[in-house]
């Protein structure tokens, strides 16, 4: 942060901040870097590679396909699974309906709930903390990653969904009985929002997940911390008797993308869902770097 | 971020324990008190009296029946605090109970509120008469003279209270006929109710009388019937119409209507007189005129009278309350024609009338939530300037709703309000034309009117009508004329009109002619399942010699797309209706005209949607503020640093200064640490485990922070994340690694991190220290601990830093990895670099190091080159075969002296003697030698201290 002080004097290089030759507080841990490193991870290659696999998985599903239509009771959204495989982009609609409540959450919080405590846990945190990586270049260099990589994997879903969807299916309008049918073009539109919204409304599993990943040494603590959270809030809004509370929990907006597939667009929750979201991600954010700039690591 | 300094100064003041303590209780505290707040029961200071009063109607007054009441009022309300008073009707089925939450809403607004359970309902006495004047109406006045009678009630006049009343569908009814017969009612807001209820029972969509209508018989049997609690609403505040009592979701099915709510069900609790089973507790002249009209599918003159004695179509003009009047899109009982009818009749009066349609209805139920707000705004709005005498006017603008789609989150729909200033009926402001286009068809009359079409099914829930997913078709029984798609959106709002011509060969048919929204690609859409009932009659057999008749279809509000199309589609038969019974084949061709679609110019009500829009925005400009300001402040706190350089540590490698640790829970692991490292020194740091080096670790490496203390590193003071520990290889608490990376793999990860230029690594030396050969292209997790050791201390080599701080290096290491690690450190500590290593091990530090700093308790208890405190001591130890005559020997000697010591042995200060000169005089005595030992004084010390306490100090 204070690199523009830096400069090189002499054989021993060290400027008047005594630092090593070429170091720089702002070159370390490149984005690049920290990418690579995430990226020759098994469970990163593996989480990356489910994405891709998914939509194949349900495509192959949807090919046992019976005939026998008995009504999925799932309300007036129920039709999402109906029009899944009337084309590409419902295709691609119905993968991220379905993976929306919980495997988008999962793969988030892995990514960003793993990326310090797993560090923590190998005891490699020091070593990066002793270059020394200034700890908040730390921090927003693996949250910058991790979320990097939670929008390779929601991008990577929705691309191979469409890509084999609209091979198998075709390049079809928009469906659903929520509202008109969409031409492709403006429902492919509808989708990237569909996808923008998902994205705004996972940063607060990001923001829990990076919140626990940093204060714990157990990877698995911050992940599965982070999922259980979620899903307590989940189970919270079903309980209608918190009344206007509800509006409080960090899930209590997390569907409402699909008013975003009505026509004309239905973007109050979307508004509300994404203050909530970004409020709690803030929230979170903030306190993980307050706790991190300050505490003794002693793993 | 805050100061360092308060934040410090506050972590000073509480001990970590009870900061934790305070800050998770202020937090369970403030979770608490949002539950306690959300959950906590709304009970508005409402006190409430329930009565059973008798009171006299009929045609002479003078008939008493017993009416369940209940009084709400306001906890303040008193004699001396009069407050205006509310008359609160339910719909038809229901009881006082139905309207129990409004009725507690207006209570809570300081209205005194007066429900009660109609005649022929409940536990009230009495039969139905349909809202008759002299019957449920006059009840009513005789409650409005009760009312006046309570001290708590605000009066205008003896007798005469300040009262408004409100009430949907049955209720609404009985609001208009009140206010038409009776002056003391100050305001009206009737919902979702009728205006002619012959009408509404026997529509005739070519505006015949209703002699001439096709009887609505599915609504007719609900009500007849008591299928259902219909109309039970209250819709009261809650704009419903309700036919559900509170909390019934509008698909699930009738709830159970009122003990004796129907025929059949006998006179119940109430003294209704004989027990027809036919009739139930309906009036006889009610009862006789259903079965009539239920029969034959036709009403005769004196039913259609009846029907209008209990209408307001005919009193409109005595109407002198102000009224809103708040009717339902979705509602096929009741049209908004209805409302219409009143809004004209009662304005042509001169009365200030207001017109608000919503989403919801007869089978729309409540409607969204915004449509709940805007007809609760409204209402409280009516009451409050001409009940209360509060507020402004509220104007006459006509406000109204549309579906625009659905909440994602509780799977309700969304509707958009739009207003506009005047009102201006269902014949909109304006009209768009479209044609459609078809030939004749020949569709036949089904006997008996089965199979029949579906085009709404009462209470069916409000996503059937909007979805239109009940309507349906027999195939050859209607016809079909299209229009091509619509070029732009329309937005319909108000009484579309068709032209259609029909021949039949008996000179008369009954057809239902209805307007479809058709997506391209998807099923057409009835908008709220409204259909134009049409009884024609002189027609001719022939399609050619038929005249065009015009239809008015029910209003509706719809945004038809561009690109849908229309379609009219005439129906021979509909399962809601009684159609004739005799087969006939009808022919249906396109009219004159086109199909007209009535709109209006208005503008959307604003909603908090555009508030929360300015939320998110202004959120993410303070985020985006908030982040520039942090970074900017922790800049600035970087600036002013101290980054100047101690003179007197300049050249010091590392000079650490009264270092203390204290760790949160209140153990010292260090407690006085002072030592220097020099250029060209291998220090080591010698302590038992627990000793505190690992503590003085981690602080030098900027792990933690001290409590106390100072290091400077080349004079520069280093503090966590000090730009001058670039210049410090480490390895602190073993060795930390990637395990699904290769070593070499890791190396080069760790240098990636550093940001430093790739030359500067010295890879190769590092990994030839390492020592590993071709294992560094295997995956750390294939590693022994010695093989990660090796690569750690390399990894602390990398870029050959100035300081190397090694923790425990030999951990793990065989024997002649020690001695070339023992080399290796030696050959390091030149060209102005330094070393420290810690370690537990005497002879480790004894062999490698050039200086050493004993600690122990976190206390130096030695400090000094090895040679000084390891060095060797004047005394030695001999084993010999004689101890006695040895000592009386070496007593002999000058200056030598035999030590206090144990057992066998003796501990000799030579003081300057030579050690062999002491051999021999010993051997010359004939005395054996077995061992000559030279103590060292470091053994001394470092033993004493190590056999005091080793054990049980824990990790320092």
């Amino acid at each position: 942060m204070a690199g523009s002080q830096v400069t090189s004097d002499g054989a021993r290089g060290t400027g008047s901040i005594g630092a090593a030759p070429g170091y720089r507080p702002s070159a370390t841990l490149p984005f690049a870097a920290e990418f690579r490193r995430q990226a020759s991870r098994r469970r990163t290659q593996l989480a990356l590679g489910f994405m891709v696999l998914l939509p194949l998985i349900i495509l192959i599903a949807f090919q046992f396909d019976s005939g026998n239509d008995d009504d999925n009771g799932r309300g007036e959204f129920g039709s999402l699974i109906e029009f899944a495989t009337t084309g590409g982009l419902n295709f691609t609609l119905f993968t991220i309906f379905v993976s929306a409540s919980f495997l988008l959450v999962v793969v988030v919080a892995l990514f960003c709930g793993d990326t310090v405590a797993s560090e923590a846990s190998w005891g490699s945190l020091r070593y990066l903390l002793a270059i020394p990586v200034p700890r908040a270049r730390l921090l927003a260099v693996k949250l910058l990653v991790a979320l990097a990589y939670s929008a390779l994997a929601l991008l990577l879903l929705a691309g191979t969904a469409l890509l084999i969807g609209t091979l198998r299916y075709g390049w079809e309008p928009l469906r659903s009985t929520v509202a008109a049918q969409l031409e492709p073009g403006e429902g492919l539109l509808r989708l990237l929002a569909v996808l923008g919204y998902l994205a705004v409304v996972l940063l607060v599993v990001a923001g829990l997940a990076f919140l626990l990943s940093v204060t714990t040494d157990a990877a698995l603590g911050a992940v599965g911390g982070a999922v259980l959270l979620w899903i307590l809030s989940s189970i919270l809004d079903q309980i209608t008797a918190l009344g206007a509370l509800r509006a409080f929990l960090p899930t209590h907006y997390s569907t409402a993308w699909l008013g975003l597939l009505s026509t004309p667009v239905q973007t109050d929750d979307v508004v509300r869902g994404s203050i909530s979201a970004i409020s709690y991600a803030t929230l979170f954010w903030g306190l993980a770097f307050w706790r991190f700039t300050r505490k003794d690591v002693v793993s | 971020m805050r100061s360092p300094l308060s934040a410090a100064r506050i972590r000073r003041a509480l001990p970590t324990r009870r900061r934790r303590v305070v800050a998770a209780s202020t937090a369970v505290v403030l979770l608490a008190a949002a539950v306690t707040w959300a959950v906590w029961p709304r009970e508005a200071a409402v006190r409430t009296e329930a009565a059973m009063l008798t009171v006299r109607s009929g045609p002479a007054g003078d008939q008493p029946v017993d009416l369940d009441t209940t009084l709400y009022l306001p906890e303040d309300a008193s004699a001396t605090r009069k407050v205006p008073a509310v008359l609160l009707a339910h719909g038809f089925g229901g009881t006082k109970d139905s309207v129990r939450a409004d009725a507690e809403e207006f209570a809570g607004r300081g209205y005194a509120v007066l429900t009660w359970t109609a005649r022929g309902f409940g536990r009230s006495g009495g039969q139905i008469h349909l809202d008759h004047p002299d019957y449920e109406v006059r009840d009513a006045e005789r409650l409005l003279d009760w009312l006046a009678a309570r001290p708590e009630i605000r009066t205008d006049g003896a007798g005469d209270p300040r009262v408004g009343v409100v009430g949907g569908s049955y209720g609404g009814g009985l609001a208009l006929l009140l206010a038409a017969r009776d002056r003391r009612v100050d305001a009206i807001v009737p919902m979702i109710t009728w205006n002619d209820l012959s009408r509404a029972f026997l529509p005739e969509s070519t505006g015949r009388e209703p002699v001439d209508g096709v009887f609505k018989k599915g609504w007719a049997g609900l009500f007849f019937g008591g299928g259902g609690s219909v109309g039970t609403g209250p819709a009261g505040l809650s704009g419903t119409a309700a036919a559900q009592p509170e909390g019934a979701p509008a698909s699930a099915g009738p709830p159970a209507p009122g003990p004796g709510a129907g025929p059949g069900t006998g006179p119940g609790g109430a003294p209704a007189g004989a027990a027809d089973p036919s009739c139930g507790r309906f009036a006889a002249d009610v009862c006789a005129a259903y079965l009539r009209i239920a029969t034959t599918g036709r009403a005769d003159q004196a039913a259609v009278d009846l029907l209008r004695r209990s209408s307001p179509a005919g009193v409109l003009d005595r109407i002198t309350a102000p009224t809103l009047l708040v009717q339902g899109e979705a509602d096929t009982l009741f049209p908004l024609s209805e409302a219409d009818a009143n809004a004209r009749g009662i304005a042509a009066a001169g009365t200030p009338v207001r017109v608000a349609w919503f989403t919801g209805g007869h089978d729309g139920g409540e409607g969204p939530k915004t449509d709940t707000d805007r007809v609760r705004y409204l209402t409280i709005q009516w009451l409050d300037h001409y009940v209360r005498g509060e507020g402004d006017a509220p104007g006459d603008d006509f406000t109204w709703s549309r579906i625009a789609g659905f909440d994602a989150l509780d799977r309700g729909l969304v509707a958009t309000g739009y207003r506009t200033a005047d009102y201006p009926g269902t014949a909109g402001d304006a009209r768009r034309e479209i044609t459609v286009a078809g030939p004749a068809q020949p569709i036949a009359n089904p006997p008996a009117g089965n199979p029949a079409a579906i085009s709404s099914v009462p209470f069916a829930g409000e996503l059937s009508s909007l979805l239109g997913g009940v309507a349906g078709d027999v195939p050859g029984q209607h016809a079909r004329f299209e229009s091509a798609p619509l070029d732009e959106a329309v937005d319909v709002v108000g009484a579309p009109t068709v032209s259609v011509r029909v021949a039949s060969p008996t000179g008369e048919a009954v057809l239902f002619v209805k307007l479809y929204d058709v997506e391209p690609g998807a099923a057409a859409t009835l908008p709220n399942g409204l259909v134009a009932p049409i009884r024609l009659t002189g027609l001719p057999s022939r399609i050619e010699e038929a005249r065009p008749v015009t239809v008015t279809l029910p209003a509706i509000v719809r945004r038809i797309e561009a690109g849908h199309r229309l379609r009219v589609v005439v129906a021979t038969s509909d399962q809601a209706y009684a159609t004739p019974v005799e087969p006939t084949v009808y022919t249906v061709a396109p009219g004159d005209g086109p199909v007209t679609l009535p709109t209006v110019t208005g503008e959307p009500i604003p909603t908090t949607a555009t508030i929360w829009r300015w939320v998110l925005a202004g959120l993410l400009a303070a985020i985006a503020v908030g982040l520039v300001v942090v970074v900017a402040v922790v800049r600035r706190r970087h600036r002013r640093q101290d980054s100047s350089v101690h003179p007197g540590y300049a050249d010091t490698p590392l000079a650490v200064r009264q270092l203390r640790k204290e760790y949160a829970d209140g153990f010292v692991a260090v407690s006085n640490v002072d030592f220097e490292v020099h250029p060209g020194q291998v220090v080591g740091l010698l302590g038992p485990n627990g000793a505190g080096k690992t503590t003085t670790l981690r602080v030098l490496m900027g792990l933690t922070q001290p409590t106390a203390g100072e290091i400077y590193v080349f004079g520069h003071r280093l503090v966590p994340g000090s730009p001058v520990l670039s210049r410090i290889g480490a390895l602190v608490e073993g060795p930390g690694f990637l395990p699904h990376l290769s070593g070499l793999a890791n190396l080069k990860a760790y240098w990636r991190a550093t940001g430093r230029p790739v030359a500067d690594a010295h890879f190769d030396e590092a990994l030839e220290i390492a020592g590993l050969g071709a294992s560094v292209h295997r995956k750390i997790k294939t590693y022994s601990h010695g093989m990660k050791q090796r690569l750690a201390i390399a990894q602390a080599m990398l870029g050959l830093p100035e300081l190397l701080v090694l923790d425990e290096p030999t951990d793990g290491l065989d024997p002649p990895q020690i001695a070339e690690m023992r080399r290796v450190l030696q050959r390091y500590a030149t060209d102005g670099r330094a070393v420290l290593v810690s370690s537990h091990l005497l002879a480790e530090v004894e062999q490698t190091c050039t200086h050493a700093v004993v600690v122990n308790k976190g206390r130096i208890v030695a400090a000094g080159p090895v040679e000084e405190i390891v060095g060797e001591s004047p005394s030695v130890l001999f084993e010999v075969t004689d101890p006695d005559a040895a000592r009386t020997v070496l007593d002999r000697l000058e200056g030598v002296r035999v030590l206090p010591d144990g057992e066998g042995q003796l501990v000799v200060d030579t003081n300057g003697t030579a050690r062999s000169e002491v051999v021999a005089e010993l051997v010359r005595a004939g005395i054996g030698v077995d061992r000559v030992v030279p103590r060292r004084r470091l053994e001394d010390a470092f033993l004493a201290l190590v056999g005091e306490n080793s054990r049980g100090s824990g990790d320092r």
